[in-house]
């Protein structure tokens, strides 16, 4: 049907990619190959080793970061599309002088962790949970979080903290 | 994870003539290739990102009919008030699956194209047992091993794995069509013959063949009747409360008068490679009150056809009251 009139707007496979995304409020150019997933190269390249590498397979969470505000795996997010994003790490939800995000002092009041690998991805996610509006009872908080994996098992530490978060959030 | 050649496409029309040339996949959220990429499922040489197509992400009302674009993700869907007016069986299994950060990512495209969970399936390469799926002629390891979640309906002895996706139970109870196009033009599928259980691939020529998309063929996205005026569920039953897989799910929609059910629609998920839409018993279903035991009966004839493996008979009993309870959530009598 439409295939003739289309060979002009056929892409063109690449194997190096340029890209720019936002990455914690700066501008940050790269060339990457396709298969560099957002979390390998926020780690490895731009030095971001804050969001975890745990299944590497979308099911423990710890990668997860705000892709345009929306919370997503780093793992399972090609560096290619976070190109003309807004990514926000871990590292860059705390205020520039140091003070630390509602959420962060949250984590530390509540204890919610033991070992920390999950953490960052936990308190991503929660960030997003709180936007959301999905943090108004222990129950939605536990479903809507459910997509982080804690396996030293904080989750009722993890629970409160960000229903407190969200108290103060919103307060 | 392989290599491989990438391109961002801008419209349908060239994606279609890019993947009939062959040797490239689509990728829209990912969520299924980069793991098939990851595992050796998929040895495509490239891919296609069609994510920047703005025609297929939108979720339009076109007076009693809703179309939902391909790139819609499930988080999209879930919150989108049509949807949940009128179709809350599909809002409430997008909610119901995976993750809220996967489901900001996954597309309803991609969701009805995810394979199987099967443990055997979804090992990295070289597999350490046979796998027909994953090489053909090389014998399924979970029919004489692990196999309590497999199929119950529809199944060979080259194959018993199930369809996981929850949203394609809910389109096929709610008669939801699949729009498709590719070098031969664009067309509709029914969600009830979009997916083929073993038994109608071998029928179709190719036992590998797990739907009924063609080489070069894109979904576009979902066309499907709202239906304000009927109570509707979804149920998975699982062995987490969340962020699980079903071992059974159930959709229904339900028009009741008085207690009574006057039309009945009910869907099977986790049961068949394909959600298997209890078609037969729905006409039966009329005129019986919502009411556990004057379902159960007509249910169970329903369930009579099951052919369950040796170790997963209780899926059979599990979905016959799963396929109860959502017909009873859907009349408000749950």
């Amino acid at each position: 049907m439409l295939a003739e009139d289309s060979v002009d707007t056929v892409p063109e496979f690449r194997r190096r990619m340029a890209i720019r995304v936002h990455v914690n409020g700066s501008a940050v150019e790269a060339e990457v190959t396709p298969r560099s997933t957002l979390l390998d190269w926020l780690r490895e390249s731009v030095g971001l080793t804050g969001a975890k590498k745990g299944c590497n397979e979308g099911a423990c969470g710890t990668c997860t970061v705000l892709v345009d505000g929306r919370r997503m795996n780093g793992c399972l997010t090609l560096a290619v599309q976070g190109d003309g994003r807004e990514v926000l790490t871990v590292e860059g939800l705390a205020d520039p002088d140091g003070d630390l995000h509602p959420v962060q002092r949250a984590f530390v009041e509540q204890d919610a962790f033991q070992c920390g690998y999950c953490t960052p991805g936990q308190i991503m996610s929660a960030v997003a949970c709180i936007s959301e509006g999905h943090a108004g009872d222990e129950g939605t908080v536990r479903e809507w979080m459910s997509g982080n994996i804690c396996r030293c098992s904080s989750y009722p530490q993890i629970t409160a903290a960000v229903l407190a978060a969200a108290d103060e959030i919103q307060r | 994870m392989k290599d491989f050649g990438y391109a961002r496409s801008i419209d349908v029309a060239s994606t279609v003539t890019a993947l009939s040339r062959g040797g490239a996949a689509v990728i829209a959220g990912g969520t299924e290739l980069l793991n098939w990429f990851r595992l050796g499922i998929s040895d495509d040489d490239s891919v296609i990102d069609i994510g920047d197509i703005g025609e297929l992400r939108g979720i339009s009302q076109y007076g009693d009919e809703l179309f939902i674009g391909a790139l819609a993700t499930l988080n999209d869907v879930e919150s989108h008030p049509a949807v949940n007016s009128g179709a809350a069986a599909l809002a409430s299994a997008c909610r119901q699956a995976a993750s809220a950060q996967l489901r900001n990512r996954a597309t309803l495209g991609g969701n009805v194209l995810q394979r199987s969970r099967c443990p055997y399936f979804r090992a990295e390469q070289p597999l350490p047992w046979g796998c027909n799926k994953r090489s053909a002629g090389s014998g399924c390891s979970s029919l004489a091993g692990q196999h309590e979640r497999q199929a119950i309906f529809g199944w060979t002895e080259d194959c018993v794995a199930v369809q996981p996706s929850d949203p394609a139970v809910a389109l096929a109870a709610l008669d939801a069509r699949v729009d498709v196009t590719g070098p031969a033009g664009g067309r509709s599928i029914p969600m009830t013959d979009f997916h083929l259980t073993q038994q109608e691939a071998v029928g179709s020529g190719n036992p590998q063949r797990e739907n009924r998309l063609e080489p070069g063929e894109l979904i576009i996205g979902y066309r499907l009747a709202l239906r304000p005026g009927q109570g509707q569920a979804y149920v998975k039953v699982r062995e987490r409360a969340s962020y699980e897989y079903a071992i059974v799910s159930a959709a229904a929609t339900v028009r009741s008068e008085g207690g009574v059910i006057r039309e009945a629609r009910v869907a099977l998920g986790s049961v068949a490679q394909k959600p298997w839409r209890l078609g037969d018993i729905e006409p039966e279903l009329v005129g019986l009150a919502l009411d556990r035991d004057a379902l159960m009966p007509v249910i169970d004839r329903a369930m009579s056809a099951a052919r369950p493996l040796p170790n997963n008979g209780f899926k059979t009993v599990l979905a016959g009251r799963a396929a109860a309870r959502a017909l009873l959530l859907a009349g408000g009598a749950a």
